[in-house]
């Protein structure tokens, strides 16, 4: 059974038809001792299914550490949305309702290479010079 | 979470982390994560809620130690 409903999927699809260039979302998960972890790889299979944009790359999180530690992954589920060089945003756990918005954001952003950003806040942040780190929680509601 | 990854576009120095607040308990319990949105800066100062992009700028922007560029021309040189 599909986690995305026939009448989503098919909004979905029509919201990817505006990716200009590919996306690959890098996925982090181990087989055993993960809640959700089964739902989140189908739920990226199904999403990655309907754009030829998108692309998906599954990566055992036990095994493949040296993988893990090249994203910068360091909890699971993981996904890393990347365009050809490697992103600096991930989405770790499930993402169902508002995280599932924020994913397909994300992709679209990587994809139009395009922040949405007003000049001034460009400008500022184009001036930081020391790594900045963004933890945002959310839940699915 | 939108403008955390309009962020992280515009900056490789700048990361991103979306992160589902109940399959990670540890972590927000860590970080005191009471309600959402919670936004963590540098594993330290946070902003609570959603703020308008300027203003969400500004909070982050003061976290950030002063930038030592030795850039200033304020200085006469003789």
């Amino acid at each position: 059974m599909s986690l995305l409903r026939e009448q989503d999927a098919a909004e979905v699809r029509e919201r990817l038809k505006a990716m200009p260039s590919p996306v690959r979302l890098v996925h982090f998960t181990q087989e055993l001792n993960l809640e959700y972890g089964r739902e989140t790889r189908q739920l990226l299979e199904e999403l990655s299914g309907l754009s030829d944009q998108l692309s998906l790359e599954i990566h055992n999180f036990l095994l493949e550490k040296d993988k893990a530690a090249e994203y910068g992954v360091d909890m699971v589920p993981a996904t890393v949305v990347c365009n050809g060089k490697a992103s600096a945003i991930r989405f770790y756990g499930l993402p169902a309702g508002y995280e599932f918005a924020s994913l397909l954001d994300a992709i679209l952003m990587v994809s139009q290479a395009d922040s949405g950003l007003c000049a001034e806040s460009r400008e500022k942040l184009a001036a930081i010079t020391q790594p900045l780190h963004l933890q945002v929680f959310v839940t699915p509601t | 979470m939108r403008l955390a990854q309009s962020f992280a576009l515009e900056n490789t120095l700048i990361q991103a982390d979306c992160i589902e607040a109940t399959e990670f308990p540890d972590l927000s319990s860590q970080f005191r994560v009471y309600a959402v949105p919670k936004t963590v800066i540098n594993g330290s100062a946070s902003i609570e809620g959603s703020l308008p992009e300027q203003f969400f700028l500004e909070e982050v922007l003061k976290t950030l130690p002063p930038q030592q560029d030795g850039g200033s021309a304020s200085e006469p040189a003789g």
